[in-house]
């Protein structure tokens, strides 16, 4: 184990009586409790820790937090294993394995650098022109690209972790737990409103973490213990920490994600490994502070090039030093604040360099001042030098404002350059809110403007960076949106107390210029590898608009989506253009604010339970006789019921047999049921359906379609006049619910005036159907107290009865073709129904029958399903033209009236047999001649396919076009898909019984 | 997410609810009385404002009521909601 020798020796937010070993590339080092992959990584002397995604370049830790471009590693190994993380929020943990990326063989010799030598070579834009001839070989070349470049791998073993969901609802919702967010978020809780406080960090204070404040008198963070106390004590505070708001959205919907044993090796058994929040809040506080923004020089990817305000709170909150010597590079009074941390660190510095030729404001100087440290104003880093990581730093004079460099070049040796161009508001949240935004010339940074959602940002968020008055603004923003919530914040507010410097004005500098005849890479996003000549070479290549820009170049796409490099990118666009940056804009901000795993969004909606699972009332005895069960929509549904030793098809046959022969037995539970009622229920049903209801006698069934506006079908079914006002509706199991919406929808927003309502029923009614020649004899046994003869029971007829004590509703209907029965019963009696209708068929030798055999037995009888009516037919194309009223409107009516549905052509259902005993094939196209050349004339498709054991052959029904024409004539179905073309000879839909005899017997 | 103001059961989220299309549009009265071109209106043809605009949607999840909400398509701003036949107030005048 390695020493930890940019450990300082006290100091920091540590544990030093923790040590935490941990792997980085397959070497051991230690740390301590309260580091980062990153701090930990940089406390043992690690300063390279990954290569670039395009060119392959040497990369080290650039940032602290979020913002991090360049240390993304992989975390974990095997079935855990997770790719692209920053460095700089993992959490050490005991154990923790982690390696770096996109590097072959590795990290510190690497093939891929190849690229760096052929940079020249591969502008922006480079893949774009180069391999997109001839036609289609991007798909050739794109697999080596892909792999050259890139970063981490996907895991390819399924995720032992769990994941949650969790929704919530707050008076005020403050994200963001700094000095502005802590302020308004005590201050709305002291209001008595419900108050949620979200923070990224393991531990409250924000930004007070990494930097020595004093606030009431105390320091910082003992004032953030003492808030973090009373909200902990307080039952209207509900604080999240490892927590990142990640997307907001309509109506102040937050999205926050919270890692809740992302910090430890493996969730304990009783935890999810992370949890989705979305709180809908009254009101929002975005108090999520502002990112360093860099200041673009040469061969500024160099590891121990790092931001200002990231090498402080390494020195602070984690006691590391992050180099032996060091240059402060730039344009503001906040890079000095680094200086003081790093002499008080123990870490020299050798210069400042300045841009601004006034220099810093008298609290700056005074610190340098003090430290004995060389001052360079009106100067700036052109380069800096070394081929590991930084052993220096060149320096010139700025002239013409910034625009040109002059003079001599000056070398200054160091190990690490803290750069500071100015600070970026944290913005994206109050983007996704669709806040606008507007452009603030001093600060030279983007600021929120206008709201669009119950929000406000506060503190640093909105470009106010001074400790004192973001305590004040946080309380204002507290207050105000407890108030808009509807509390009243107590009289006696007061916000803390913090001294503020004054400061001298920052000066805007994106990119320092290269003296003439000077070449090297000035990088402005570091993880896309985005340069600043490349940014140059789009504009002069036409893509001037910055979204055009962006998906040109790269420039902020990636995991940090350009969060150190977007405006400066804007701001070198907007030079090159002569133009503003206010006028140049941004590019859209969307969610996800930082990468969230799938596992989360999903939480426990995967596998088994993707979506809920329906079961009939009669599932329990499907399953206690062994039924396979098949998925038809959600529900679950009993296929066929195969004895020992028969194959699926063999049960199959043998069911649908004995339908024919004997009779079945079949779980109907699944259709749609509705009760309608309602003095005009039946004027009701005369305007959904085609045919008439009216004159529907109390006791009798009737078969309808429902069409939609369009004129084509939405559902077939029977309803029945159970009473004077009262129906019996059933449904196609998958059009259950589109056709309870479109009554309903009718009911109420078309035809107020009627007197009706709907009550789905579905699952308070079990549903079986009795079907075979021997039906009514098994139905004579079974109902206890009433005649089921012809006479009291018609074919197409309705009664109530009682089966083994329960009073059922009997229906005679079929569609299986043989008589048949439904026999109706409340869902809690279903399987004693069930059961004793099969003790009552035992002597006629009663099958129950599955999903399969029951299809079989429509198609042989050419009954129509979903697969024929699919949206694109009407009734007429199944023969029943003559079902539809002349004489009263309907829904659809008038739309069959139109040329296309009333004249035709139109394709027709037809019966289709196999010529040469193959089976016809599922979705198959019909032609003429399977073997012509292509494009082949399709004259119709085959929808619904089976083999029939009663015919002994493959049939099939389908829709043909001028079917008359081609009755008993010789086709083909063809499917190129599966390569099976299979003669077939046409003929009518019903295959058994086309008399219809059978259910009337 | 859209927060939807029931007339019946208070906001809920829009998960609860199915969208119905354009409120504006009425079913002719006598649609054997109407030309073709305004059936074809009728069946086919919407607007597609953009700010405010009158929908349906259905409560599929909740009271399985039809209501009218008039929101901004612009914006997502919903700015009122009322049972059918109604007017929906939205204070925009």
């Amino acid at each position: 184990m390695s020493s930890q020798p940019y450990r300082k020796l006290e100091g920091g937010l540590i544990d030093r009586d923790r040590p935490l070993a941990f792997h980085f590339d397959g070497c051991v080092y230690t740390g301590f409790a309260g580091d980062t992959l990153a701090s930990a990584l940089l406390a043992n002397g690690i300063r390279l820790v990954g290569r670039s995604f395009k060119y392959h370049r040497r990369r080290g830790i650039f940032g602290a937090g979020f913002e991090e471009p360049n240390a993304l590693i992989t975390l974990r190994e095997g079935n855990r294993h997770e790719p692209n993380l920053r460095a700089t929020q993992i959490e050490l943990y005991d154990g923790l394995t982690a390696t770096s990326q996109n590097r072959w063989p590795s990290l510190d010799f690497d093939v891929g650098g190849i690229n760096n030598l052929l940079s020249r070579f591969l502008p922006a834009g480079f893949y774009y022109k180069t391999f997109m001839w001839p036609g289609n070989a991007w798909m050739f070349y794109e697999r080596f690209i892909r792999a050259a470049a890139g970063l981490g791998r996907a895991p390819l073993r399924g995720d032992p972790d769990y994941y949650e969901r969790r929704h919530a609802h707050c008076d005020v919702l403050v994200v963001g737990a700094g000095p502005s967010g802590l302020s308004a978020a005590l201050t709305a809780a002291r209001s008595g409103a419900r108050v949620v406080l979200v923070d990224d960090n393991p531990a409250l204070g924000g930004s007070l973490r990494g930097q020595s404040a004093t606030i009431d008198d105390v320091p910082s963070l003992a004032w953030v213990d003492e808030i973090a106390g009373v909200l902990a004590g307080l039952d209207n505070v509900r604080v999240l920490t490892r927590s990142t708001a990640v997307g907001y959205y309509d109506q102040n919907l937050v999205a926050i994600c919270e890692r809740v044993a992302d910090h430890v090796a493996k969730p304990e058994p009783h935890q999810p490994r992370q949890r989705l929040w979305w709180v809908r809040a009254k009101r929002v506080v975005l108090a999520t502070g502002a990112i360093e923004r860099p200041i673009v020089f040469a061969n500024n990817d160099l590891p121990g090039v790092m931001l200002a305000s990231a090498v402080r709170t390494y020195q602070l909150q984690y006691a590391v030093k992050c180099g032996r010597r060091a240059v402060v590079f730039t344009n503001n009074d906040s890079g000095y604040a680094c200086l003081s941390s790093l002499m008080g660190g123990g870490v020299p510095v050798s210069a400042v360099v300045d841009s601004r030729p006034s220099g810093p404001g008298d609290a700056a100087r005074g610190v340098v001042e003090a430290a004995g440290v060389e001052l360079l104003c009106g100067h700036a880093v052109i380069s800096a030098r070394g081929k590991k990581s930084v052993t220096g730093v060149e320096v010139m004079a700025l002239a013409d404002g910034g625009n040109r460099v002059d003079g001599n070049a000056r070398s200054i040796d160091c190990d690490l350059v803290c750069v500071s161009g100015g600070w970026n508001p944290t913005v994206h949240l109050f983007s996704q809110s669709q806040g606008k935004l507007r452009y603030d010339p001093d600060l030279t940074s983007f600021l929120p403007d206008h709201s669009r959602q119950a929000e406000v940002s506060a503190g640093a968020a909105r470009g106010q960076f001074a400790l004192g008055a973001c305590l004040r603004e946080g309380l204002e923003a507290g207050a105000q949106a407890a108030r808009l919530a509807g509390f009243t914040p107590p009289r006696d507010l007061r916000p803390a107390r913090a001294e503020d410097a004054p400061e001298a004005p920052l000066q805007a500098l994106w990119v320092v210029p290269l003296p003439r005849g000077r070449r090297g890479k000035r990088f402005v996003d570091l993880q896309n590898d985005v340069t600043a000549e490349d940014v140059a070479l789009a504009d002069r290549e036409g893509y001037r608009s910055v979204e055009h820009l962006k998906r040109y170049t790269t420039l902020g796409m990636g995991t940090d989506q350009g969060r150190t490099s977007n405006v400066n990118g804007l701001a070198i666009l907007a030079q090159l253009q002569g133009s503003e940056i206010s006028s140049v804009g941004t590019t859209t901000f969307r969610p996800p604010f930082t990468p969230v795993a799938l596992g989360a969004v999903t939480a426990r909606e995967v596998g088994a339970d993707l979506a809920p699972l329906r079961l009939s009332p009669l599932h329990d005895w499907h399953a206690r006789v062994g039924a396979n069960f098949v998925t038809v929509g959600l529900w679950l549904r009993a296929q066929y019921y195969a004895r020992p030793g028969e194959g699926m098809m063999d049960a199959i046959n043998r069911e649908v047999l004995a339908v024919r022969n004997h009779v079945g037995l079949v779980d109907v539970s699944t259709l749609g049921k509705i009760e309608i009622q309602g003095r005009d229920a039946a004027e009701f049903l005369e305007r959904v359906y085609i045919n008439r209801w009216t004159n529907l006698k109390v006791g009798r069934v009737r078969y309808g379609f429902m069409l939609r506006e369009d004129g084509f079908v939405l559902d077939d079914g029977t309803t029945t006049r159970i009473g004077e006002n009262r129906f019996y509706m059933t449904t196609t199991t998958a059009q259950a619910g589109p056709v309870m919406a479109h009554l309903e929808y009718y009911a109420q927003t078309v035809w107020p005036d009627l007197h009706v309502h709907f009550t789905s029923v579905t699952d308070q009614w079990a549903g079986m159907a009795i079907a075979g020649p021997r039906a009514r004899d098994v139905l004579a046994i079974a109902c206890e107290n009433c005649d089921v003869g012809d006479q009291t029971l018609p074919f197409m007829g309705y009664l109530e009865c009682t089966i083994a004590g329960v009073t059922v509703r009997l229906f005679r209907m079929t569609f299986s073709g043989e008589m048949a029965y439904e026999v109706h019963t409340p869902s809690d009696y279903g399987i004693r129904v069930w059961e004793a209708l099969m003790a009552a068929g035992k002597e006629f030798g009663i099958t129950p029958y599955g999903t399969e055999a029951m299809s079989v037995l429509r198609i042989e009888k050419g009954h129509v399903v979903g697969a024929e009516l699919d949206g694109r037919t009407i009734p007429a194309d199944f023969g029943f033209e003559r079902m539809q009223k002349k004489d009263a409107d309907f829904i659809g009516k008038r739309s069959l009236e139109r040329p296309g549905l009333a004249y035709g052509p139109r394709k027709r259902i037809v019966g289709l047999t196999s010529e040469n005993g193959r089976k016809i094939p599922r979705g198959a196209q019909i032609v003429w001649n399977p073997t012509a050349p292509k494009p082949v004339a399709m004259l119709g498709h085959v929808s619904s396919t089976c083999f029939s054991p009663n015919l002994g052959n493959y049939i099939a029904l389908a829709l043909l076009e001028d079917a008359d024409a081609y009755e008993g004539k010789l086709l083909y179905a063809s499917s190129p898909l599966t390569s099976s073309h299979v003669p077939v000879r046409v003929g009518h839909s019903v295959f058994i019984d086309p008399e219809g005899l059978r259910p009337r017997g | 997410m859209l927060l939807i103001p029931c007339p019946w059961c208070g906001e809920r989220a829009q998960t609860e609810f199915a969208y119905g299309g354009d409120a504006t549009v009425e079913r002719p009265p006598d649609p054997a009385r109407v030309s073709r071109e305004e059936w074809l209106d009728y069946v086919y043809l919407r607007d597609n404002p953009r700010g405010p605009h009158l929908e349906w949607w259905y409560h599929a999840a909740g009271c399985r009521r039809w209501l009218q909400v008039r929101r901004d398509t612009l914006t997502h701003e919903v700015l009122g909601s009322a049972p059918p036949g109604e007017r929906v107030e939205d204070g925009s005048g």
